[in-house]
This record gives C-alpha cells, sequence and structure tokens, in this order.
C-alpha cells in the first residue's frame, strides 16, 4: 500500500465518519460544525485529486460562507439553545433502509462498469491546471454560457433571499 | 495511485449518509445539511472523473465550480425560507409546518 | 550550491542524509525532514510573535503619550515573558454551561488559521513552505476557520455578551472577506499567476505605484479582517466588555491575543508581498537569503506600524455603518476597481513601461476620486433631508 492509499483512507474514514455525526448529532450547531470537518475532509479528498483550486474554493465557500450561514440560521431559528426531544422523524428506519438500499445499488452499478478500477495517467508535467480552468470558463468555445447562467442564478439567488428574509413591519 | 474505484465509492457513501439525513432528519435546517452532503458526493465524483479522464479536458472542475455556485444559491434561498418561516410559525419542525394541506 | 545560497536544502539534504545512514526509508525519512522544517517555521513564528507583544505594547505606549514597559531588562524587552509566566500560571476556567469540546478548540483553531498562512509565504526566493500555484486563495482559505473559531467560540462560552460579539465579528469578517477577494484579484491580474512567488518576481515595479487605490482597499479590507480598531466591535469593551473570548482565561486567551498580533504582522507582510515587492529589494534580495528574509520582516513591520497605527488613532465604527460602508461603498468600489483595472491592463498591453505605469496611476486616481464624488453628493443629500439645506458658511469651511 503506498502512502497516497494511506492518506486517501484516513481522509476517507475521517471524511465519513464526520458526515454520519452530521446525520445523527442531536445538538445542531454540532451537526453543522461536524459539516465543517465533512467539508475539510472533501477539500482535502480534492488536493488528492490535484484539484488544487476546488480545493481551496471548497475551503473558502463552503466552509466560509455556507457553513458560517448554517451555523447562523441555526442560532437564528431557536428559542432555547439546548435540544429537547428527538432530532428524526418516526420513519428513521425507512430513511436508513432506503440509503443502504441506494449505496447497495450504486456500488452493483460502478462494479458492472468497465472503467470502475482504472487508474490514473501520470499528471502532466507542462500542464498548468488552473491556466485551463480559467480559459475554459470564460472562453466562448468552452463553458462561457453556464459559467454566465451560473452567475445570474446565484444573482437571482441573493435578491430572492433578501426578499424572504427581509422583516417587513 | 489510487484507483478511480474508492474514490466512486467514497462519493456513493456519502451521498447515501447525505440521504439518509434528509430522510430522516425532522429539522428543516438538518435536511439542508443532508443536501450539502449530496451535493459534495457529487462533487467528488465530478473530480475524479476529470483527474482520470483527459486531464486537458476541464469539464469536470468546470462543472464542480458551478456546483459551488448552485449549492451557495441553494443555501441562501433555502435558509431564506427557513427563517422566514419560523418568524410565522415559530417553528422550523418540517413535520409540523402542515399550511399546505388541511 | 552552499549552505549561505539555499540554507534549506542543504541543511535538509544533511539531515536525510544522517537519517538514512541510520538505516531509516528514504520516504520515511523524507517526510519527517518536511516535518522538522514546519516546526521549525512555527517556533520561529513564536518567538516573532513574543517580540510583537513587545513591540505592539511599546508602539501603543508612544501612540497615547507614555513610556510603555520599561522596568523589566533593557527597553522594557523582558515584559512579554512576564506577561507569557502570567498567563500559564492564571487559572484555568471553563465555564460551567460551557461547551467544553467546542469551547478549548476554539482558540486553538483561531492560532492555527493564522499559522497555516505562512505556509504559502516566501520568505526568499528560495525559502517557503509550499509553492502553491492557488497561493491568493489560500489567504483566504485560512481566514475562513478564523472566521469558525470566533463563533465556536462565541457560542460555546454560553454567554450573551460573548454570542453578540461573535455574531458581530463574524458578519464583519464575512462581509469584508469579498472586496478582500476582489483585490486580490489586481496582483493576479499583473502577474498572470496565483503564485505567490510568481507575484512577487514580476513585481519590476511595485503594484503600489500602479494601484494604490487597489492597495488602499486591501488594507482597510484587511484591517476589518483582522477585528482591529475602527472595526474591533466585536470587542467593544465598553458594551459588550471583551466580546468572543470574554470567558477565556490563562493561556486560552493567550492563544486569542498572540493570534491576533501574529496575524496582524502577517497582513503586514501579505501587504508587502502584494503590493510592496516582498522580499525584492533592488536586487538584494539576489545576494543571500538572510538578506531576503530581512528585507521581507522589515517590509512586513512597516505594515503592521501601519495596521497598528491606524487602530490607535481611529474610534471605534458602529456595527451597522460598518457594514453599510462595506456593502454600499467598498465593495462596489472593489468590483469597479477590478473591472478598471483589466480593461486599462488589456488597453495598455502594447504600451511603453512608463506609459503603462502612469495609465494605471491615473485610471485608479480617477476611480478614486469618481467613488468619493458619489459617495460625498449621496450623503450631502440624506443630510438635507434630515438636517435642512446646508449653509452656505458651514460649506466654506
Amino acid at each position: 500500500m503506498t502512502g497516497e492509499q494511506i492518506i486517501f483512507l484516513i481522509t476517507a474514514g475521517f471524511t465519513l465518519g464526520s458526515g454520519l455525526m452530521v446525520v445523527t448529532a442531536r445538538n445542531l450547531v454540532h451537526a453543522a460544525l461536524w459539516l465543517v470537518s465533512t467539508l475539510f475532509g472533501v477539500a482535502v479528498t480534492y488536493a488528492l485529486l490535484n484539484a488544487n483550486f476546488i480545493a481551496v474554493v471548497q475551503v473558502t465557500v463552503y466552509i466560509g460562507a455556507i457553513a458560517i450561514l448554517f451555523i447562523f440560521a441555526v442560532m437564528l431559528t431557536r428559542r432555547d439553545l439546548r435540544d429537547s426531544g428527538p432530532q428524526t422523524n418516526k420513519n428513521w428506519w425507512a430513511g436508513a433502509l432506503l440509503a443502504v438500499l441506494t449505496f447497495a445499488g450504486l456500488a452493483s452499478l460502478l462494479q458492472g462498469w468497465s472503467g470502475f478500477s482504472k487508474t490514473g495517467a501520470a499528471f502532466p508535467s507542462d500542464f498548468d491546471a488552473i491556466a485551463a480552468l480559467g480559459e475554459a470558463l470564460v472562453s466562448p468555445d468552452a463553458y462561457v454560457l453556464p459559467f454566465e447562467v451560473a452567475s445570474v442564478l446565484l444573482m437571482a439567488a441573493l435578491v430572492g433571499a433578501v426578499y424572504l428574509a427581509f422583516n417587513r413591519k | 495511485m489510487v484507483p478511480l474505484s474508492w474514490y466512486l465509492i467514497f462519493s456513493a457513501a456519502l451521498f447515501s449518509i447525505g440521504l439518509f439525513g434528509v430522510l430522516t432528519r425532522r429539522n428543516a435546517i438538518a435536511i439542508l445539511l443532508g443536501v450539502e452532503l449530496m451535493l459534495n458526493a457529487v462533487n467528488i465524483n465530478l473530480v475524479a472523473f476529470w483527474r482520470y479522464g483527459d486531464v486537458t479536458s476541464m469539464a469536470g472542475q468546470v462543472f464542480a465550480v458551478i456546483v459551488f455556485a448552485v449549492a451557495a444559491a441553494e443555501v441562501a434561498v433555502g435558509l431564506a425560507l427557513v427563517i422566514s418561516v419560523y418568524r410565522r410559525r415559530n417553528t422550523v419542525i418540517a413535520d409540523e409546518l402542515d399550511m399546505m394541506k388541511w | 550550491m552552499n549552505f549561505w545560497n539555499d540554507p534549506l536544502k542543504v541543511a535538509a539534504d544533511w539531515l536525510e542524509g544522517i537519517f538514512t545512514g541510520w538505516g531509516m526509508d528514504a520516504v520515511f525519512a523524507h517526510v519527517l525532514v518536511a516535518f522538522l522544517g514546519v516546526m521549525l517555521l512555527i517556533v520561529l513564528l513564536m518567538v516573532v510573535d513574543i517580540f510583537l507583544v513587545w513591540v505592539e505594547r511599546k508602539v501603543v505606549a508612544r501612540f497615547q503619550d507614555r513610556l510603555g514597559p520599561n522596568r523589566l531588562g533593557p527597553f522594557g524587552l523582558i515584559q512579554p515573558f512576564a506577561d507569557i509566566i502570567k498567563l500559564i500560571i492564571k487559572e484555568d476556567t471553563t465555564p460551567g454551561s460551557a461547551d467544553k469540546v467546542v469551547y478549548n478548540l476554539a482558540p486553538i483553531l483561531s492560532m492555527m488559521s493564522v499559522l497555516i498562512l505562512w505556509a504559502v509565504v516566501p520568505l526568499a526566493p528560495v525559502m517557503l513552505g509550499t509553492d502553491l500555484n492557488v497561493g491568493v486563495l489560500f489567504i483566504i482559505a485560512a481566514g475562513a476557520i478564523g472566521t469558525l473559531s470566533i463563533i465556536m467560540a462565541g457560542w460555546s462560552s454560553d454567554n450573551k455578551f460573548a454570542l453578540i460579539g461573535g455574531f458581530r465579528q463574524v458578519a464583519v469578517m464575512v462581509s469584508f472577506e469579498i472586496p478582500m477577494l476582489a483585490m486580490l484579484m489586481i496582483p493576479v491580474i499583473f502577474a498572470g499567476s496565483m503564485n505567490m512567488n510568481a507575484i512577487i518576481n514580476s513585481q519590476d515595479v511595485w503594484y503600489f505605484w500602479i494601484s494604490p487605490l487597489g492597495a488602499l482597499i486591501f488594507l482597510i479590507a484587511a484591517i476589518a479582517e483582522l477585528g482591529r480598531a475602527p472595526f474591533d466591535l466585536a470587542e467593544g469593551e465598553s458594551e459588550l466588555v471583551s466580546g468572543y473570548n470574554i470567558e477565556y482565561s490563562g493561556m486560552k486567551f493567550g492563544m486569542f491575543y498572540a493570534g491576533e498580533l501574529l496575524h496582524a504582522f502577517t497582513f503586514g507582510g501579505f501587504w508587502a508581498i502584494l503590493f510592496f515587492g516582498g522580499y525584492r529589494f533592488f536586487g538584494l534580495e539576489q545576494v543571500s537569503p538572510f538578506l531576503a528574509i530581512l528585507i521581507l520582516i522589515i517590509k512586513a513591520m512597516i505594515g503592521y506600524w501601519l495596521i497598528m497605527w491606524v487602530r490607535y488613532t481611529v474610534m471605534r465604527t458602529r456595527i451597522d455603518q460598518m457594514l453599510a460602508f462595506n456593502w454600499k461603498f467598498l465593495t462596489p468600489l472593489a468590483f469597479a476597481l477590478v473591472l478598471v483595472t483589466a480593461l486599462m491592463n488589456a488597453l495598455l498591453a502594447g504600451a511603453p513601461t512608463w506609459l503603462y505605469i502612469l495609465g494605471m496611476f491615473l485610471a485608479n486616481v480617477v476611480t478614486g476620486w469618481v467613488a468619493l464624488e458619489i459617495a460625498r453628493s449621496v450623503t450631502r443629500k440624506e443630510r438635507e433631508q434630515v438636517e435642512g439645506p446646508a449653509k452656505t458658511a458651514e460649506a466654506s469651511h
């Protein structure tokens, strides 16, 4: 087993463990904090995949903005900061069953795919992934249209969020 | 080198955990937390396919960036809705929000 | 290659030779040496941090027309050690209703978010933690961890002052991240790279001369990000007692305090790297890496001194003033400046150097002037609505 594989296994175990805590923690602030550690684990996974830009953006956008927003929302929507009562609904066993079935289904589906266990080619030494990504995002031959649509979506979401949460007297 | 299968299984597991959270949590914000886990699982797949396919074609990373934007939009609108509901009904438990049925 | 040209590489090779000589695996020896290098950097930073406590106390004393510590050792140099001993032997208290794990994790994360920044700081042409190709974005990513530590401290203390302080600080940090990120794009536009070393190497002319407004906005956003006066309403002693760190005592408070000082120094360093050429100073950096480190530290100290100057001169603002200032003035101005810079950079691409610098400088000045005029006319209208039309006698002042 190589060093990279060991690092991957540690990261994956850490991420999945934190993910389980997110969905099972009774205290919602704790769940949000566990989400942060899950997101961090995912960022490490991106770094292992040589996607530096995506890894750093993951930390900036997800941990710096989205997770903080979650913690704010948890604190804004409760009278008492301590949690009481069950945090899961009555049909939790059905949800668990469905989740396990989904995982089994995905795993068996992937097992049958020919490219399942392929290993990646070595990273080209003179290839600048960040420059290539930047060009792909703004080049008319590539993905400028989806990128612009995403920015319009973000703008619309921003306006909508402000309108929804605005406190009318 | 880690084979592609490890990443795919990892992301499938993360997706299932997120699905479990979405299906079982009572608190609306906790449901959104589960949705975030599912979006992250999708992103791991996108980036893994970029790395193990043709690295010079940036489609995987580009769509990962777009998923970031979609996730940010989803969280902004979702949490605004939750806060707005909390103002009217004083609760964020999804079972108790029954304004649409009678 | 000898020790004076590339000390880190020589020392690392020497250590690796010793470790493999003991029969250690080559890969393991490499990892161990890298780990030792990280430890060395952290220890050096902590030593600098002790020195910063003394500098801060001395400088604030001068600004407030007093002497500052001068009893222990020459110029009071031993004072910070006395501070540390006091912090260590002080009783370590935890509120009974606090969330213990989160409460104890917050100061560690706060310190970590600062130390992690030094992974991408190029101390000298050959001395840097990692030559990350997204180094500039890394600054913001590390700031995200700092934000998290503050909200964790504020929430877990189970104290209303701490929670309000944490909320305020996080609101400030999240909103001032936006102009800061926009201003980080300006050196990236000029250098064509997000790599710190590439940004320094392309600064034949300091970027400050090409984009003075960008440097100014970056400094303002950095001060807000640090939570220092005039943006220190998270602490706001007069209303919140001490803000998010109110329940912390002993070395846990010390971690927040030391982290804040080192953070200010670090941002002085980033200001120097992004806009003042980093370790470059008329080719002196080529002579020896040690000289390059000295140049970077002097430049970072000047930036740190400027941040202290602002802190001890300007009054604290209110949270609504501060967020309005960010969202209605600084953020639009930052975006406009990025647009203007990118356009001018494309227009002046083939121009001679002197014309390029002059055009960029003038574009910055004009952008800043227009923004100020717009802000002035808007605030004048607001004031007239409240007070009635301004008297001519007042206007002539």
